[in-house]
């Protein structure tokens, strides 16, 4: 199945302002899309008998830099019996304030083995998952302050007394 | 859409699992410090006597921040790091890191056949390295010592023949992008082709000894079943895939390097001593993947010794891009490492030597996931059985 067919495809169902964008730029397209609707797009991708994606390669947390303030998260999809590959994306602005996080509809429904890539954006990156069941950090102790991998991030000095 | 607490009111399900856990159950710490493990690994089981009602695993240990290195230093300074991760198949690693810069270069299809020949040489040779000790851990976590010995005692020829091409024993930084750090040096195809005679009845007596003993039968067998819908759904790959039924290997499905020239079968879990993806398959396929390594290793060694012989001219530097600066762009790599589908995630602006993003997906993190899975209801040796056949190396887990 086709680039275009899948949009065909996701157009048809979910109205055409499901696309935001796309992205034809790399060696793989990718499509951005409606970070509200992301859990019900990735449904339709892995139930659809002509698309099948069954197999979440990776997903990926993502800071688009100071200067736009965006975040946002990358889902590589792979289908097995097609043997296709996939990107989606959803993007959204977020001002980096301490009191809320960027948060987006969290997949775990889909595939299970997004539980812990989203657990390992939330740690790194700071963002929230939605109806996420497990959302703690994975990879840095409970207490650590700050997400290391935000572009604004700065190093604590001590963590429980300890110079870092 | 509504936020929805789906454990209230518990913040998250491992507050409510420890929190709802009965007088009668006890938790227990298996690790971090515990030899099973297979490094810093600890599990936290909610057990009922010998039963486990339920593993939840605690990883991180072994954080080295790789992804923010990545983003710290350019695409040639990383290949140590990316070497790092996976430390018993490092030339795996550091060759998907490399083929992901060189297609995003575009200069993936300049690379001369003698070298992709010898990447994929010292991939396989890697490869089996890193089964073999699978697989001799593995006897020690079921209670056979001598297997284990066996398998050091081999690996030690793979490790002395990387020593030789690299100059390291485990952590080589060889294959750089655009070539590699030196040519094999004289004599090594000879050396190899003697190994390789001397390895093939290694592997029957290995067969004789543990994959068919009775008592490693009666531990492994029917235990940690893992159907292969679960397995797909929870982004199981490599090894763990394949022995829950499918014939899945990525230098099929992509056909990268040298690969497509190849001749090799992919050997899966047929449920032979019990049921189709318990821990006896898991380790039958890494047994039978090291035969085809072996396979492949032949077929290189031919073509190496043949019409891709060594000349003097050849300069395996030659085509070396003295900057990388990939143009605007992301990237998804993925290659098969021994563990399975082993992903760098690129983004790229165009204009700085550093990347802007790096995200590793590495085959152990995913496969891991799925042990509370197939851990509900086994009893804690079979645990420890369960935790060896899934086969993570903590380094990558944790990255």
């Amino acid at each position: 199945m086709s680039f275009d067919e899948i949009k065909n495809i996701l157009r048809e169902k979910f109205g055409e302002e499901i696309i935001v964008a796309e992205e034809l730029t790399g060696l793989q397209p990718a499509l951005v899309i409606h970070p509200e609707r992301i859990a019900e797009v990735c449904l339709e991708l892995r139930n659809n008998e002509h698309t099948y994606f069954d197999f979440l390669s990776s997903l990926s947390g993502v800071d688009y830099g100071v200067d736009e303030n965006m975040f946002g998260v990358v889902y590589h999809l792979a289908s097995i019996p097609y043997k296709t590959q996939l990107t989606l994306k959803v993007k959204k602005y977020h001002d980096r304030s301490r009191e809320s996080l960027p948060s987006f509809p969290s997949v775990y429904d889909v595939w299970k083995t997004a539980e812990w890539h989203e657990r390992e954006a939330f740690d790194l990156f700071g963002i929230n998952f939605e109806n996420h069941p497990d959302l703690r950090r994975i990879l840095l102790p409970d207490d650590w302050d700050g997400y290391p991998l935000r572009k604004d991030y700065k190093v604590q000095e001590y963590y429980h007394g300890i110079k870092v | 859409m509504e936020m929805q607490n789906v454990n209230a009111p518990y913040k998250t399900r491992y507050e409510k699992l420890i929190a709802e856990a009965k007088a009668t159950e006890m938790i227990l710490n298996m690790g971090p410090q515990h030899p099973s493990t297979h490094g810093v690994l600890r599990l936290e089981l909610i057990t009922d006597g010998e039963i486990v009602k339920e593993v939840i695993p605690h990883v991180g240990y072994l954080h080295r921040c790789f992804e923010k290195h990545a983003e710290n230093l350019t695409y040639q300074q990383t290949i140590p790091f990316a070497d790092r991760m996976d430390y018993l198949a490092s030339m795996n690693n550091s060759h998907a890191w490399v083929m992901g810069v060189e297609r995003m270069l575009g200069l993936d299809k300049e690379i001369p056949k003698r070298i992709e020949y010898i990447r994929v040489l010292v991939c396989e040779l890697n490869r089996i390295g890193s089964h073999l000790i699978a697989l001799g851990t593995y006897g020690i976590d079921i209670g056979a010592f001598t297997p284990f010995l066996w398998c050091f005692r081999d690996r030690e020829h793979i490790m002395n023949m990387l020593e030789w091409a690299s100059g390291s024993r485990m952590l080589y930084n060889y294959i750089w992008v655009g070539g590699l750090f030196y040519d094999l040096p004289v004599g090594f195809e000879e050396r190899c082709k003697e190994f390789v005679d001397y390895f093939k009845p290694k592997m029957k007596e290995l067969n004789e000894l543990l994959t068919e003993n009775q008592i490693f039968i009666s531990r492994t067998a029917n235990v940690g079943i893992l159907p292969l819908d679960v397995a797909i759904n929870y982004g199981c790959s490599g090894p763990m895939l394949r022995a829950s039924g499918l014939k899945w290997d990525l230098r099929r499905v992509d056909e990268y390097s040298a690969y497509p020239e190849l001749e090799f079968d992919i050997p899966i879990g047929k449920g032979e001593m019990g049921t189709t993806g318990d821990c006896w398959d898991r380790f039958k396929v890494r047994i039978d993947e090291i035969e085809q390594s072996v396979k492949m290793i032949e077929q290189c060694l031919e073509r190496l010794m043949k019409d891709l012989k060594r000349t003097p001219d050849f300069d395996p530097r030659a085509k070396l891009p003295k900057k990388i600066v990939p143009k605007a762009q992301d990237y998804y790599v993925r290659a098969e490492s021994p563990r399975g589908e082993l992903g760098y995630y690129f983004i790229t602006d165009g204009k700085s030597e550093i990347p802007k993003r790096v995200k590793a997906r590495a085959p152990s993190f995913n496969n891991l996931h799925v042990i509370s899975e197939i851990s509900r209801g086994v009893l804690i040796a079979d645990l420890i059985a369960i935790i060896g056949s899934i086969d993570i190396v903590l380094g990558e887990l944790d990255r």
